[in-house]
């Protein structure tokens, strides 16, 4: 999608939702739902509609984790690192998806394939350790259950 | 026909219950056997998921856990009649773990299915706004000040003195918001209710509404739990259509309407005030109290901010009264809260129970110990800010008042257990280097404060055991808490030396 296109999204999602109060946070979430992510030339459109300035829209998009500036890889896959996943070995999951993936934290795979982002918590707490790729939770991810994921992923984009 | 439960919440999900719903209507299928499958919530019992119920004439019969690769060997075995097989339960009433437990808030949970105002309603459910809805709003606070309840978010508020404080501020606009940004790691009750019961959360706001004289209610959702905002758009939407909220609830010319607004994955908008912020649409960033969020909260208006769970117990509270709930628990803790066994644990779940039993019984009765058959070690209760507790700490009664006497805090209810692998250094570094990541960063001794506790704590591993700067860093650690403790505008810095002192004080030999 180019950048004209990501304006006119915008500009739609804002048209219907300026009114909503406090409404900043549902129509950032309606542009990233919309666009993977949310562009930086969305911002003044932002902006522009809920009277308020660039640096205020920009604040609030960067203080949240789940907000992106940045398109992310085809599938994001969230780690988590909170305690009750350490308890039952969340932190070599973690190594094991950066060594074997070669990427770091927050990064995307040089296929372009995956995003791979810290979590702390997904309310899975008893059956750790918790990954999320997409939407989907996955329950007790052994090193060895990742690497079956991800393969999935690779082969048919994660369909069950 | 037969009815055949399958859960759809998020951890049943994560085990395969999709794949197992799926198995099951195709075997009915080539079997012609006619069935009707019905999601229902988890029951709570997290290490047998995904539990298949099945409807006979003496009850429900559970087998699990199921995979969906068990599932022709259990039509085979007429699971579909009740029948044995080596996965099967029993009657899912007389599992010890559900039985030996007091439910109030999760005494639906796993039961009904959880988008059916019909089921709520045959078991009990809207019965509480039917008495709420006969009552003057100030017979409506003085119940919840009578039942005792208190905020189960983790500070353990008086509820009904937070209401009255609002219900005695006049305003024309008030809210009633609800905080269902359940961060705390081991913490997963506010998500299993929401997806298992959602109209005892909506019941218990609409009665909050009345009884404050609030038109508007809010829930801030976290957005890492979409299938709880599945369930609450759908369960809100149903209840429009069923005249339970909107300008006439329940044909009493009252007005409530309740939205749900998601947040963006920031531990800090857990903090009530910070949670205020973000739904105005800003930076979550915490407010000075006061003034209290009672008289000017959300948009600057009178607002009750309560836990799901604090407001889902209000309509338990209606539907049977004050005494009733009074009647449960101990000291100044009364009724039932709802403990979640999490971590390395064998048997991990929900574990709804009055006020006043111990850790110990929680997880050696209910959890069975470790997940990996090791020694227990460590337990850290209350979440990331919650102390990490030795096994000489594990009698202590469960009771606001007697967890904050052992300087560590009941919080949320959840129970994280480690076994003997963990290293505490690394887990009070954990703590600091959380409070860095989710800090909201408008006080100094939290946004700073961590990120120097983390250089102490990696300078405190790099020196020997010989070393005497390994002792001055130490020190340096101590007094780095006070400031986080005394110096934080809120808990999230005020409570990070919790986990870290506990660690420090109870498992020195990890840090020597």
């Amino acid at each position: 999608m180019n950048s004209s296109a990501h304006e006119s999204s915008t500009r739609e999602i804002v048209a219907a939702m300026q009114d909503m109060p406090g409404g900043l946070l549902p129509i950032l979430h309606e542009i990233q739902h919309a666009l993977g992510y949310v562009p930086e030339d969305c911002v003044p459109i932002i902006a522009e509609g809920l009277n308020l300035s660039r640096a205020e829209v920009h604040g609030v998009i960067s203080f949240y984790h789940h907000f992106r500036s940045e398109p992310a890889g085809k599938h994001v896959v969230q780690i988590c690192r909170a305690e009750a996943c350490q308890a039952v070995g969340a932190r070599g999951l973690e190594a094991h998806v950066q060594t074997s993936l070669d990427v770091k934290m927050g990064e995307t795979t040089t296929d372009g394939n995956l995003t791979i982002e810290p979590v702390y918590c997904l309310g899975n707490c008893a059956c750790g350790p918790s990954v999320q790729i997409g939407e989907d939770v996955h329950a007790r991810v052994t090193p060895k259950r990742f690497d079956v994921l991800v393969a999935d992923l690779k082969i048919n984009g994660g369909a069950k | 026909m037969l009815t055949v439960y399958v859960p759809r919440d998020t951890t049943a999900c994560a085990l395969g219950a999709d794949g197992v719903v799926d198995a099951i209507v195709a075997e009915a299928a080539s079997r012609n056997i006619e069935i009707k499958l019905v999601r229902n919530g988890s029951r709570g019992l997290f290490w047998l998921e995904t539990l298949v119920e099945v409807e006979t004439p003496a009850g429900r019969m559970a087998y699990g856990p199921v995979n969906a690769s068990d599932v022709t060997g259990l039509f085979d075995a007429k699971f579909h009649e009740g029948a044995a097989h080596e996965l099967g339960l029993g009657l899912t009433e007389d599992i010890p773990y559900l039985k030996n437990q007091l439910r109030v808030n999760f005494a639906r949970a796993g039961i009904i299915d959880p988008l059916s105002i019909d089921d709520y309603k045959t078991h009990g459910g809207y019965g509480g706004l039917t008495r709420a809805l006969a009552l003057e709003a100030q017979a409506i606070v003085d119940e919840v000040k009578a039942s005792g309840l208190r905020g189960r978010g983790g500070a353990a508020f008086p509820a009904g003195i937070k209401w009255q404080t609002v219900l005695d501020t006049p305003n024309e606009q008030k809210y009633i918001v609800c905080n269902a940004d359940e961060g705390d790691s081991g913490t997963f009750a506010d998500r299993l209710l929401m997806e298992a019961d959602p109209y005892q959360l909506i019941e218990g706001m609409t009665i909050a509404g009345l009884g404050v004289g609030a038109t508007q209610g809010y829930i801030y959702l976290r957005s890492e739990y979409p299938k709880a905002h599945e369930v609450l758009k759908a369960a809100l939407a149903n209840a429009y259509e069923a005249g339970y909220l909107g300008i006439d609830v329940a044909g009493s010319g009252k007005h409530f309407d309740l939205e749900v607004r998601l947040g963006a994955g920031a531990y800090i908008c857990g903090e009530e005030t910070s949670l205020l912020d973000s739904l105005e649409g800003k930076r979550g960033l915490v407010r000075s109290k006061p003034p209290l969020p009672a008289i000017i909260g959300l948009f600057g208006k009178p607002t009750v901010i309560n836990n799901v769970l604090t407001l889902a117990t209000v309509s338990a509270i209606f539907e049977k009264g004050a005494d009733f709930y009074k009647g449960l628990g101990t000291g100044r803790s009364l009724g039932t809260l709802p403990m979640q066994l999490a971590g390395n644990i064998k048997r991990g779940g929900i574990v709804e129970l009055a006020f006043g039993s111990t850790l110990r019984d929680l997880m050696e009765d209910f959890g069975g110990g470790t997940a990996s058959g090791r020694p227990m070690k460590a337990v850290q209760v209350g979440g990331p800010l919650g102390a990490y507790l030795p096994e000489s700490q594990w009698d202590i009664a469960l009771d606001y008042e007697a967890f904050a006497a052992a300087k560590a805090m009941l919080g949320h209810g959840g129970v994280v257990v480690f076994d003997d692998s963990v290293d505490m250094l690394e887990q009070a570094r954990f703590a600091m280097e959380f409070c860095v990541v989710e800090s909201c960063g408008k006080c100094t001794p939290c946004r700073v404060g961590s990120t120097r506790g983390v250089e102490v704590i990696d300078k405190i591993r790099a020196s020997d055991s010989s070393d005497k700067q390994r002792d001055d860093n130490l020190i340096l650690l101590e007094e780095l808490c006070d400031t986080m403790e005394f110096g934080s505008l809120c808990a999230m810095g005020g409570l990070t030396p919790f986990p870290v002192r506990s660690s420090v004080k109870h498992f020195p030999e990890d840090f020597y």
